[in-house]
């Protein structure tokens, strides 16, 4: 009983763990954000949060606390209905695909087969509500928010399947935590086929921030042109949950990131204890993050024609010789027939 | 229960979890937020000016033209991810090896003539 039933229940196991990591997860987002801002305070010689709690500590709290005791707001033009579903649905879509990232060997929700594909669906499907909040407003400049994130993010989306897809080549399985164990025995995919792992996890990088609208991409937004683009009418929490779904969102490209190409909750010393495995997840994704954040305050916005251009011109025809390349190397490396 | 379909039990326990979240978040702010609203509070957004028409107006077609571009491209992309799952497996096996490989190129080669098409007829240039 206790621990060891809770772990082996056919539905304990999946609740008790959906809890333990989509709090983490919040936890986490929630004070990245403090860090963000103390870290672009520091890069633009600014102090950042300081008021609330030591060095500025529980701001994340006194701005949750804030949003939600501010009024929900429904313009009178707007499609009442669709106006509503449209933050929910964004956090839905990001928060849900938390469901298949692995942190450790044993910590994580569903060993789904179609790990990869329950990501990469989510992905999709998270422009769905972006383009509802950006039509429902009826607000031009959440129109123009909206059309642009759709045509960014479908365009985006291409070469994200592509180069998801030279793992899955390679390691011939769409579980993720069946390709992190591959890559445990062959290496991580990062470092081989020499150059094709690395570029793809370049394009499959790139493409992750364009899908969760970071700056050099974070069109749909662009606070400078389009006021606050798709969430320009959102008051309150409504306005809260669109970019904790952002946080929450590049939270989990970067594990996906890292489980593909980075070998996931593989690394040295590693024994397949539970706290081994997490350590060098939680260390690559942070990585990532950081660096993520790094880029936003480093980086201006693209123009959305030249965003366009790059994707349809140059990273899809890359990202299908990568996977020929990777078909190619796995057939010279295996291959009989 | 079928260990294969586990993982469908628990993705749903996860859909159920973060659907309660996200319309708990909102019912909770319903009930701590005021609620007074007026005609210029509810008003469309632009800059403070009264709002000059309707939003809902034509738009450029190139918006469209990169949505058809987009479905091509996708379903392209998802009949190959069977062809990926399975490619490891069906390598290995004797006669098939190199037919493999060359299918999935000559699909690729043709959507790939597509895209130059496209591109050469300047559908991807935005002036």
């Amino acid at each position: 009983m206790g621990m060891d039933f809770v772990m082996n229940h056919v539905w304990l196991r999946p609740l008790f763990m959906s809890v333990l990591v989509v709090t983490a997860v919040m936890t986490t987002c929630a004070w990245s954000i403090w860090f963000e801002r103390k870290l672009s305070a520091r890069m633009q010689n600014r102090l950042g949060p300081t008021i609330v709690g030591p060095a500025g500590l529980l701001q994340p709290l006194a701005d949750a606390l804030k949003m939600l005791r501010k009024e929900i707001l429904i313009p009178r033009d707007a499609d009442p209905w669709l106006f509503r579903l449209a933050p929910p649905l964004v956090l839905f879509c990001t928060v849900a695909a938390l469901a298949v990232v692995p942190w450790s060997e044993t910590i994580y929700i569903a060993d789904l087969d179609v790990g990869i594909l329950w990501v990469l669906a989510l992905a999709g499907l998270m422009l769905l509500p972006i383009w509802i909040a950006g039509w429902a407003s009826n607000n031009k400049y959440a129109l123009f928010g909206g059309m642009r994130a759709v045509a960014q993010g479908i365009s985006y989306e291409i070469p994200l399947l592509l180069s998801a897809m030279v793992p899955v080549i390679l390691a011939g399985s769409l579980n993720l935590k069946d390709i992190v164990r591959f890559q445990h025995d062959h290496g991580w995919f990062v470092l081989w086929p020499p150059g094709i792992g690395l570029v793809a996890f370049v394009v499959f990088f790139v493409t992750s921030l364009a899908e969760a609208n970071r700056i050099p991409f974070d069109v749909p937004e662009a606070e400078s042109e389009l006021i606050a683009g798709i969430s320009v009418e959102y008051t309150a929490m409504n306005l809260g949950l669109f970019p904790m779904a952002e946080y929450v969102h590049t939270l989990i490209s970067s594990a996906v990131a890292a489980t593909l190409f980075l070998g996931g909750w593989d690394g040295p010393f590693f024994d397949a204890t539970w706290y081994d495995g997490v350590v060098w997840m939680v260390l690559k994704t942070g990585v990532l993050f950081v660096f993520i954040y790094v880029l936003r305050w480093s980086l201006v916005r693209f123009r959305s024609d030249q965003l366009m251009y790059a994707c349809w011109v140059w990273l899809l025809p890359l990202a299908l010789g990568l996977v020929g390349a990777a078909a190619v190397w796995v057939k010279l490396t295996q291959g009989q027939g | 229960m079928l260990h294969s379909q586990m993982g469908y039990l628990q993705i749903l326990i996860v859909i159920v979890a973060v659907t309660v979240m996200g319309i708990g978040i909102l019912v909770v702010n319903r009930l701590l937020g005021p609620r007074r609203t007026n005609a210029v509070k509810s008003a469309a957004f632009e800059c403070g000016s009264d709002p000059i028409g309707s939003a809902r107006q034509r738009f450029s077609v190139k918006f469209y033209l990169i949505a058809i571009f987009f479905i091509v491209f996708d379903i392209e992309s998802v009949f190959m991810y069977p062809w990926a799952a399975l490619f490891r497996e069906l390598v290995v096996e004797p006669g098939v090896g190199w037919v493999t490989v060359g299918e999935m190129f000559v699909f690729v080669g043709i959507l790939g003539a597509g895209l130059a098409y496209v591109w050469r007829r300047g559908a991807l240039d935005w002036d």
